[in-house]
C-alpha cells in the first residue's frame, strides 16, 4: 500500500519512496527515509492534505505526493 | 579583517531571532540577486570586526529551491570562515539532517542548539557530549528568545574561525564510503582543494548537475564516476541521492538518543489545532479570524487613521500650510503648485495608506509568529490547487482586497517561487479598496444604483477572483512556469506566543520599505503626473472680445483674471477714478485694446488658458487604444484611467473634476449613459495594471525588471482583451453591429477558452508545430 491509502490514526512504516527528482529527494529531505515512522495525524477540512508526524514534528503532506511513499502498516 | 560567520538552520528554528539578537541594529536587509530571497546581513554588537550573514531557512542543501540555491552558493563561493548552525532542540532530527549536510563543506562550524527552555519543558533529553562528539564540533544550548547562551555561540564561531575545519567522520555505510573514495580518486588532479573533495564526491554521487557541468569532466571520468554510482545502486537497491538522504537520516537517527518522548502525551498545540483544524470549525473559525483581521485593519482602526491621515493631516494641514508658508516667501505659483499639490500631495496620497498598513501588516505578523498561518495554508490547499496555487497563495489575495501593495508583500511567504510569482502577478486583480470607488461610480452613475447596481458591484469581485483563478489555471501552463514541480510539504510549526521583539521588528521592516518607496519612485511618479496635468505644448492664443457699445467682454478666456479689473474700471464708464478731495487720480482710465493672449513653446496652463495638458493629449491619443473598448470616445476617461496609475481613487476624482456637472454629470457626458461602456470601463480599470504603489511593491518582490513587466503586460492585457470581449459582444447581442473589433473579440474569446481547457505544459512552439503538422497531412 502507499502511503495516501492511510487512514487517520494509521501508523505506518515506509518500505520505499518512489519516484525520482525533486518531488522525491524533497519528500526525503523532510524525513521519509526508508524504515521511519509514520503517524497519519489528521486530514485536512477539504479531504487534502494529510497532517503526519515524522521524526518528532508535524508535516503536512498532498495525497498526491504522498502516492509515491510505499509503506506497510504497524498499527 | 573582517571575520565571515554564515548562519545557517531550518526555517522556523529561531534563525532570525538569534540574528536579531545579535547584531541588533546594524542590519542590511536586501534581496539575493536574481531571486527574491530575502539577504539580510549584520555586524555583531560587541564585535564589528564580525559580520554575521543569515542565510535562508533550508531543510537541505539540494538545489531545487531558491532558498537552497543561495545557501549552498554562499557556503562554496564566500567561504565564510565559520558556521553558527542554528538546530531546533524539540526537532533534533529533522535539523541534524542538514548538519551532516554542512558538516561536508569542511568549514569551521558551531552548532546552537535553540529552544533548550521548551526541550527542558517537554522532559526531552539531549545528550550534548555525545552529539559533540560525534559531530566534531562544540555544541551549545541557547534560548534565542531570551537571550541564552547566544554570546557563547558568537565567541566560540569567532574562536574556530582561525582555526582548522570540524573534522569529518564518516556517516555512511562502507559501500557509500567506498563509492565516495573512489569517486575522489577519480577527480582528485591537484586543482581541487582538498577540503573540498568530500563535498564534491558526494554531490558527484548524488549526480548533482549543476556540480558536473561545473567540474568540467572528461567523458572518460565521467563514465567511470557513472559506473561506481551504478554499483552502489545495484548493493544497496536504491538512487543514488535516495541512498545518501536515508543514510544521513540513519546516522542522526543513530547518534540521537532513541526516546524522545513530547509527543505522546497531547501538548497544548495539539489542544487547539483539534479545534483550529477540525473538520467542521475550521473553515468559520478561519473566516472570523480573517475578518477581524480586515475589520480592523482596514474597516475600523486603520480607516479611520487613513482618514485622517489623507483628509485632514495632508488635505488640510500640511498641503494648504506648505502651499501659504511658499506662496509666503514670494515663490512663483507654479512651484508652488509642483510641490504642494504635486510632489507632497501625491506622496501623501500614498503615505495616507501607511498607518492602515502597519496595523494589517502587524495582525499578521501575529498570525504568522503563532503559527496560524500554515494552518491556513493547510486548510486552504485544497481549493487553491485546483487551479494550479498553494494554500499559501490564499493570504496574499485576502489581504489585496485592503490594499494590494501589502498583499503583494505578503507572498514571501510562498516558497515555491513559480507559485510565489504567479501569486504576485495575479493578487492585484483582487478590487482593493481604492478600485471601490469606480465600482460604486458605474453601479450608482451608470446602473442607476438599486438592485442593477448591487448585481454590478458584486459582479466586480467576481470578476477579481475569475481573473485570478483563470489566470492562475492559464499561466501554469506556461513553461516559463513549468519548472520543477515542487509537492507542497509543509511542516506545521507548534503554536507559540508571538515575540513582541520580532513582531514589531518584522511590521517595522515592511512598513519602512514602502515608505522609501514611497520617497522615491512615487515622489517621481507624482511630479510627472502633475506636470503632464498643469504644463501644455500647444500653442493656443486667447482673444477678448469687447462688445463696443457696453464695454463688457463677450469671450474673455485667459484675460478673465485682468478682465474683472477691467469691469472695475470700466463701471466708471472708462473715465479715470480721481479723489475728490486731493484731485489725485486713483485708477487709470482703462486701455480697451487688449492683445490677445498667446501661450507659446512649453508654458503652464494658467487660468483662462484653454492650451490642451500633455495629459489631454496623451488622453486624446490613447482613446484611439480605448475606443475598441467603447469608453475611449471620450478622452476623459481615458485621462482618468492613466491617473488611476497613482491611486485607483483618482479615476473618479479625475472624472468627477472634469466633467462640468461634477460626478454627477460624468456618466452622460463621458458614457453618454451606456451600460457597455460602464461596464467596459470598469472591467479595464478593475484589472489593468495596478496603482505606482503596487507597481513598486511588484517591483521589490519580483526583483526582476523582465517579471515587473511582464506582471504589468500581463495584466493590462488580460483587462484589454476581457473589455474588448465584453464590450463587442454587448453591441453584437443587443444592437446586432458587427465589426472588425468584433472579429478580434472572438478570436480571443476562442484562444481565452482555448488556452483555459488545453492539456498543461504549454508552448506556443510545439502548438504552431501541431498546427503544421495538420495542415502539411491535409
Amino acid at each position: 500500500m502507499t502511503l495516501k491509502d492511510a487512514r487517520v490514526g494509521d501508523t505506518v512504516k515506509v518500505v520505499r519512496v518512489e519516484g525520482e527528482g525533486p518531488i522525491k529527494r524533497r519528500i526525503m529531505d523532510l524525513g521519509i527515509t526508508k524504515g521511519v515512522e509514520i503517524y497519519v495525524r489528521k486530514v485536512a477540512p477539504l479531504g487534502d492534505p494529510f497532517e503526519l508526524t515524522v521524526r518528532g514534528y508535524e508535516l503536512s503532506v498532498r495525497k498526491e505526493d504522498a502516492k509515491m511513499v510505499s509503506v506497510e502498516k504497524i498499527s | 579583517m573582517s571575520i565571515k560567520i554564515a548562519l545557517v538552520g531550518n526555517p522556523n528554528s529561531g534563525k532570525t531571532t538569534l540574528f536579531n539578537a545579535l547584531t541588533g541594529s546594524n542590519q542590511y536587509v536586501g534581496n539575493w540577486p536574481g531571486v527574491t530571497v530575502e539577504k539580510k546581513e549584520g555586524k555583531i554588537k560587541w564585535n564589528k570586526e564580525v559580520i554575521l550573514t543569515d542565510l535562508p531557512g533550508v531543510y537541505s542543501l539540494s538545489p531545487y529551491t531558491p532558498e537552497e540555491i543561495v545557501a549552498r552558493n554562499y557556503l562554496v563561493d564566500e567561504h565564510p570562515s565559520a558556521i553558527i548552525n542554528i538546530v531546533d532542540g524539540t526537532n533534533l532530527e529533522r535539523n541534524l539532517y542538514l548538519t551532516t549536510q554542512l558538516l561536508d563543506f569542511g568549514i569551521p562550524m558551531v552548532i546552537a542548539i535553540n529552544f533548550m527552555d521548551v526541550v527542558r519543558k517537554r522532559g526531552i533529553k539531549i545528550n550534548l557530549g555525545k552529539l559533540s562528539r560525534e559531530l566534531g564540533c562544540k555544541v551549545v544550548e541557547i534560548s534565542a528568545l531570551k537571550g541564552d547562551g547566544i554570546e557563547d555561540v558568537a565567541k566560540e564561531a569567532i574562536r574556530i574561525s582561525k582555526g582548522e575545519a570540524t573534522f569529518r567522520r564518516n556517516i555512511f555505510s562502507s559501500q557509500v564510503e567506498k563509492a565516495l573514495e573512489d569517486i575522489q580518486d577519480l577527480i582528485k588532479k591537484g586543482y581541487i582543494e582538498e577540503n573540498e573533495l568530500r563535498w564534491l564526491s558526494v554531490k558527484l554521487f548524488e549526480r548533482d548537475e549543476e556540480i558536473l557541468s561545473h567540474l568540467d569532466l572528461n567523458e572518460k571520468t565521467k563514465s567511470q564516476i557513472e559506473a561506481v554510482i551504478k554499483r552502489a545502486e545495484m548493493e544497496l537497491d536504491d538512487d543514488s541521492d535516495g541512498i545518501i538522504i536515508s543514510e544521513r537520516y540513519d546516522y542522526v537517527t543513530s547518534i540521537v538518543d532513541k526516546k524522545m518522548p513530547g509527543k505522546e502525551k497531547m501538548s497544548v498545540s495539539d489542544k487547539i489545532d483539534r479545534i483550529v483544524t477540525n473538520r467542521w470549525l475550521a473553515i468559520p473559525i478561519f473566516a472570523l479570524i480573517m475578518f477581524s483581521v480586515y475589520f480592523i485593519a482596514i474597516g475600523s482602526v486603520g480607516a479611520w487613521i487613513t482618514d485622517f491621515m489623507n483628509d485632514t493631516l495632508f488635505g488640510e494641514w500640511i498641503v494648504p500650510g506648505i502651499t501659504s508658508l511658499l506662496e509666503g516667501w514670494g515663490i512663483q505659483d507654479w512651484l508652488v503648485g509642483l510641490i504642494a499639490d504635486g510632489a507632497i500631495g501625491g506622496v501623501g496620497a500614498v503615505l495616507g495608506f501607511v498607518p492602515q498598513m502597519l496595523i494589517l501588516f502587524l495582525l499578521l505578523s501575529l498570525l504568522e509568529d503563532c503559527g496560524y498561518m500554515s494552518r491556513i495554508a493547510f486548510i486552504m490547499d485544497r481549493v487553491f490547487r485546483r487551479f494550479g496555487l498553494s494554500g499559501k497563495s490564499f493570504i496574499p489575495m485576502l489581504i489585496a482586497s485592503g490594499c494590494g501593495v501589502p498583499g503583494i508583500m505578503a507572498s514571501r511567504t510562498i516558497e515555491q517561487q513559480n507559485d510565489r510569482k504567479i501569486t504576485i502577478m495575479t493578487t492585484g486583480f483582487i478590487p482593493c479598496s481604492a478600485k471601490m470607488p469606480i465600482v460604486g461610480f458605474v453601479a450608482s452613475q451608470i446602473f442607476g444604483g438599486g438592485v442593477r447596481g448591487a448585481l454590478v458591484a458584486t459582479g466586480a469581485y467576481f470578476i477579481g477572483i475569475g481573473a485570478v483563478i483563470c489566470s492562475g489555471i492559464i499561466l501554469k501552463k506556461f513553461k516559463a512556469f513549468a519548472g520543477n514541480p515542487s509537492p507542497f510539504v509543509m511542516e506545521l510549526p507548534e503554536y507559540h506566543v508571538p515575540a513582541p521583539k520580532n513582531v514589531f521588528k518584522s511590521t517595522f521592516d515592511r512598513g519602512w520599505s514602502f515608505i522609501k518607496r514611497a520617497g522615491t519612485v512615487i515622489l517621481l511618479a507624482s511630479v510627472l503626473i502633475w506636470i503632464g496635468q498643469n504644463v501644455s505644448i500647444e500653442s493656443t492664443s486667447t482673444e477678448i472680445v469687447i462688445d463696443a457699445e457696453t464695454g463688457e467682454a463677450v469671450e474673455s478666456g485667459h484675460a478673465h483674471a485682468i478682465f474683472g479689473e477691467l469691469q472695475e474700471k470700466l463701471d466708471n464708464d472708462g473715465k479715470p477714478v480721481i479723489d475728490e478731495e486731493t484731485g489725485e487720480v486713483v485708477m487709470e482710465a482703462p486701455i480697451i485694446d487688449y492683445k490677445p493672449a498667446e501661450h507659446k513653446g512649453i508654458h503652464f496652463i494658467e487660468e483662462g488658458c484653454t492650451s490642451k495638458s500633455v495629459l489631454e493629449m496623451i488622453g486624446e491619443g490613447l482613446s484611439i487604444v480605448f475606443k475598441p473598448l467603447g469608453f475611449g470616445d471620450s478622452w476623459e476617461s481615458s485621462v482618468a484611467t492613466i491617473l488611476g496609475l497613482v491611486a485607483k481613487e483618482e479615476v473618479v476624482g479625475a472624472l468627477g473634476s472634469m466633467a462640468e456637472g461634477g460626478i454627477n454629470g460624468a456618466s452622460e457626458e463621458f458614457f453618454e449613459g451606456s451600460w457597455l461602456k460602464g461596464i467596459s470601463f470598469l472591467i479595464f480599470n478593475l484589472l489593468c495594471a495596478p496603482c505606482f504603489a503596487a507597481i513598486g511593491a511588484i517591483k521589490n518582490e519580483m526583483n526582476s525588471r523582465k517579471w515587473t513587466w511582464a506582471t504589468l503586460g500581463y495584466m493590462t492585457g488580460l483587462a484589454y482583451a476581457i473589455s474588448l470581449i465584453t464590450y463587442q459582444f454587448g453591441r453584437l447581442f443587443s444592437r446586432g453591429e458587427f465589426g472588425f473589433f468584433t472579429v478580434i473579440a472572438i478570436i480571443l474569446f476562442v484562444a481565452f477558452f482555448y488556452l483555459l481547457l488545453k492539456p498543461a505544459k504549454f508552448s506556443l512552439v510545439n502548438l504552431f508545430k501541431k498546427l503544421f503538422k495538420k495542415e502539411s497531412k491535409a
